[in-house]
């Protein structure tokens, strides 16, 4: 019997790598192409500035670059040490993206990186430059794999399950890499990359100006750093905005969780918070049309017609079919040497109800409902903060522009306290798609309870606070040595 | 004809090429076990850090696309030895989580443990790693306790797969004689790399000599270990699978393999006399510093062989020692048709990657690395 204690702490043990992991990768993203873009400045203008503006941020890049590989290492492994059926189950089209990965990504980012660093006076100019795009360049391409297999779970596509095998085979590459839902969020998580890199960069220089110190430096650094973050940011929302329609067609239930929705229909209402309500407005957002059907978590667990006609069935006909499914596979596991005609019958049976196979794990219609009030405000959260640092961002611009910028004390510090808030931002946002998709790994097909390895509590719970004690020290580590840098400053 | 099974024949030899390719860049780690032993100094310590740090992605990309590799083509090997093999392959991560972060560290001021507490993680990495990855490709040969029953999925309170018969979580493998000399060789093995690429990256005639001292006691030491592994390899019964897939013992498999597949042969022999060619001439010749350059494709070429007799030639590749039907096949382990056919296309993308490799390898060592370098330009 798998227990939920190893459940429960096998998914802690992944959200804490997660978590650590996307504190670090978002900078990798964002202040790649910012420093790229100075050093860019470098060689078109011939200017030295330049070339050390760049070399002070890609030190700060290198101290965090290095945190990131090393949580990225266990995120892979633990899809086998601790998520082993999952891995046999849907390996042979979840395991593609990660080998693409390491063959396509890792390998330029690991040898860019050194000429980046360490080939200012081995390679020229040209190819330098070269070498620090390409490692950006890397990381996005990293980032492409990655999310396109965390998409496939969020929206599967372009498999058939094999009762032969037990598993889920691949029977389209493309519809795995044009997923929509992995379009979507490869822009919506580099793009917050950018958005990351670029709060970063404006509060460390806004600290310099607080200092009144390195203020050419500092305020070279804001004018990149804004217009990067600003581009960013603008297709952030735009790609959140396509996220929105995506989770409402293909996670109802993650968008019924994420607005707190119990009761959902047409002309839905969109909740800035609890009482505060913008009638149809959700409508809107979830399928561009004001009178478009977005059902509650009620409406999902009964079943539901929306707008076009369409009927879904109820929490309980579903686990039901998926009970049916079940049953049906084991017979023809049963029959398929020795009875053709029953393991035909069995198959038949299997295939009708086949959709609906992961929900023969689930145990009652509740289990089905995700942690509504942490989807909730993580929501708001994302969204709240992402509206914040985009104005901050123009704010912060606009006065470099007019030449005010090294006057205004209060906004320098509010920039410098908006590095936290960023990394806050990412974090809800992950929240939102991870917690928001439970009780599934894969959507419809596979609970999380059924992906687990068979390990002891015992073992994922020392490894649990093994990593927490691990990527503290390392985080603290960094931020301590990043600060000691900042401190000392660019050789300018 | 690109049938199913040469998709999986192919797929194979590509794991036992970045396997290869892996032992020769665990140099990176055999370096690091030298920080101590050879480098008396700051000054050599800091040199030794720095000439493998300029390499230590590569040798970290490798283990991870093993890694990726070994789950898209085989993921039944992914899902039963990582979640059984538990402890190992975590502490196999941990040592390599911990390298990961003390090069870009140690010598950074604020860095809270001090720069000789990430040198102490660098050396554990350097020994730990190389010799729990051979311990857990001896048990390739030896065997692994779990069972794999795939009716299992209908189990709606349990429908685990793969489980793990022994509560050692995969640390039994240390208990077995064969899986202690693979583990001590491929240790031995790294630090002969390390030191034979130190001597030919660094320029500083004082560590030199102390790398050649290191060189012959690690050079012996793997002899020692490789001649126990190879004793017992070549008598030891084997794992054979028939075309039914049913899995029995044969008497001298593996010396049989090589005997049926006498390419295979060739190459390990090519590949040890290479790498032996490598550490005697460098041994010998006090000038001579390209040694590497010859035991580092030694080692490729020696390694391959030794997981193609592992997969090949109906072979179970990670027999079970529990339930010997229930050991993994090429066959019975693999991807599906369409993904392995997919990802083989992709695969045509390596020489290009190992191509723009080579050229900015060439690039960056194309001068050996000095104390003067690591003052005027940046370094780790």
């Amino acid at each position: 019997m798998v227990e939920n204690a190893l459940v429960d702490w096998s998914r802690a043990q992944f959200a804490l790598t997660a978590g650590y992991h996307w504190i670090f990768v978002p900078l990798t993203l964002g202040l790649a192409v910012i420093m790229a873009t100075m050093e860019t400045l470098y060689v078109i203008k011939k200017d030295e500035f330049w070339k050390q503006t760049a070399k002070f941020w890609m030190k700060l890049f290198a101290i965090n670059f290095a945190v990131g590989i090393a949580t990225g290492i266990i995120l892979e492994f633990e899809f086998g040490t601790n998520w082993s059926n999952y891995s046999w189950f849907v390996g042979d089209i979840f395991g593609a993206p990660l080998a693409i990965e390491g063959m396509l990504a890792f390998f330029m980012e690991a040898t860019f990186f050194a000429v980046m660093f360490f080939g200012w006076e081995k390679v020229s100019k040209k190819t330098h430059l070269l070498a620090t795009w390409m490692t950006g360049i890397g990381a996005s391409i990293s980032a492409i794999w990655i999310l396109i297999a965390n998409s496939w779970m969020q929206n599967p596509v372009g498999m058939e399950f094999n009762p032969d095998t037990v598993r889920h085979e691949m029977v389209d590459f493309w519809a795995l890499v044009l997923n929509p839902v992995a379009i979507v969020k490869f822009f919506h998580s580099v793009f917050s990359g950018w958005m990351t890199g670029a709060i970063f960069v404006i509060g460390v220089s806004s600290w310099y100006l607080l200092k009144k110190r390195e203020t050419r430096f500092a305020l070279a650094s804001i004018r990149v750093a804004a217009s990067v973050g600003i581009i960013g940011t603008v297709v952030l929302m735009l790609s959140g905005d396509g996220s929105g329609v995506l989770v409402a067609k293909y996670q109802p239930m993650k968008m019924a969780a994420a607005e707190g929705l119990e009761k959902g229909g047409e002309c839905a209402p969109f909740s800035i918070v609890p009482g505060v309500e913008i009638p149809g407005m959700l409508s809107i957002l979830a399928t561009h049309d004001i009178n478009g059907c977005v059902p509650g978590i009620e409406d999902i667990l009964n079943g539901y017609t929306d707008h076009n006609g369409i009927s879904y069935p109820s929490a309980d006909e579903k686990i039901a079919k998926g009970k049916l499914a079940l049953e049906a596979f084991k017979e023809y596991r049963t029959w398929k040497d020795t009875d053709p005609a029953k393991a035909a019958e069995a198959r038949k049976v299997l295939d009708e109800n086949v959709d609906y196979f992961g929900y023969g794990y689930i145990d009652s219609p509740e289990e089905l409902v995700p942690n509504v009030p942490l989807v909730y405000w993580s929501f708001r959260l994302m969204v709240g903060l992402g509206c914040f640092l985009l104005a901050l961002m123009v704010f912060v611009l606009w006065a470099e522009w007019k030449g005010k910028l090294t006057s205004m004390r209060w906004l320098q510090w509010v920039a410098l306290w908006s590095i936290p808030l960023v990394y806050l931002a990412g974090q809800a946002g992950w929240i939102v798609a991870e917690v928001g998709r439970q009780p599934w790994v894969i959507q419809g097909l596979l609970p999380t309870k059924a992906a687990v390895s068979s390990v002891s509590v015992g073992a994922v719970q020392t490894t649990f606070f093994l990593f927490v004690v691990i990527f503290t020290l390392f985080l603290a580590a960094e931020i301590r040595i990043m600060l000691k840098a900042i401190k000392e400053g660019p050789k300018i | 004809m690109i049938t199913y099974e040469f998709l999986q024949q192919y797929w194979w030899f590509l794991i036992s090429l970045l396997g290869g390719l892996l032992v020769f860049l665990l140099f990176v780690q055999g370096g690091n076990a030298l920080i101590f032993l050879a480098g008396k100094t700051e000054e050599e310590r800091q040199l030794l850090v720095n000439s493998t740090g300029r390499k230590w992605e590569l040798t970290f990309t490798t283990l991870v696309t093993f890694g990726g590799a070994f789950f898209a083509s085989f993921p039944l090997f992914y899902s039963t030895s990582f979640g059984g093999a538990y402890w190992v392959w975590i502490a196999i991560l941990i040592t390599f989580v911990f390298q990961a972060v003390s090069y870009e560290f140690q010598s950074k001021a604020g860095n809270i443990l001090g720069k000789n507490a990430f040198r102490i993680f660098l050396m554990l990495n350097g020994l730990l790693a190389p010799w729990l990855i051979g311990a857990a490709v001896g048990t390739f040969f030896t065997g692994s306790a779990f069972v794999v029953n795939k009716d299992a999925v209908a189990d709606i309170g349990a429908p685990v797969i793969s489980r793990w018969v022994s509560d050692w979580g995969g640390l039994e493998a240390v208990a077995n004689g064969f899986n202690l000399s693979f583990a001590h060789m491929v240790m031995f093995l790294a630090i002969v790399l390390g030191a034979l690429y130190a001597i030919n990256n660094i320029a500083h005639p004082t560590l030199s000599g102390k790398l050649r001292k290191s060189l012959l006691k690690s050079f012996i030491l793997f002899l020692v270990a490789l001649v126990l592994v190879l004793v017992q390899l070549l008598t030891m019964d084997g794992f054979a699978v028939n075309e039914a897939g049913v899995v029995s013992m044969e008497p001298y498999k593996y010396l049989n393999n090589f005997l049926e597949m006498p390419v295979v042969l060739v190459m390990f022999l090519l590949g040890a006399v290479l790498l032996v060619a490598g550490v005697v001439l460098t041994l010998l010749k006090p000038n001579f510093n390209k040694g590497i350059w010859l035991a580092g494709p030694g080692t490729v070429l020696a390694v391959i062989p030794l997981f193609l007799i592992a997969g090949y030639n109906g072979t179970s590749y990670y027999p079970s020692s529990a339930d010997l039907q229930s050991s993994l096949t090429l066959a019975n382990s693999c991807s599906s048709e369409f993904t392995l056919r997919t990802m083989a296309i992709v695969s045509l993308i390596l020489p290009f990657v190992v191509a723009y490799i080579a050229y900015f390898w060439r690039k960056m060592n194309n001068r050996p690395l000095t104390n003067e370098e690591l003052k005027e330009t940046e370094s780790y």
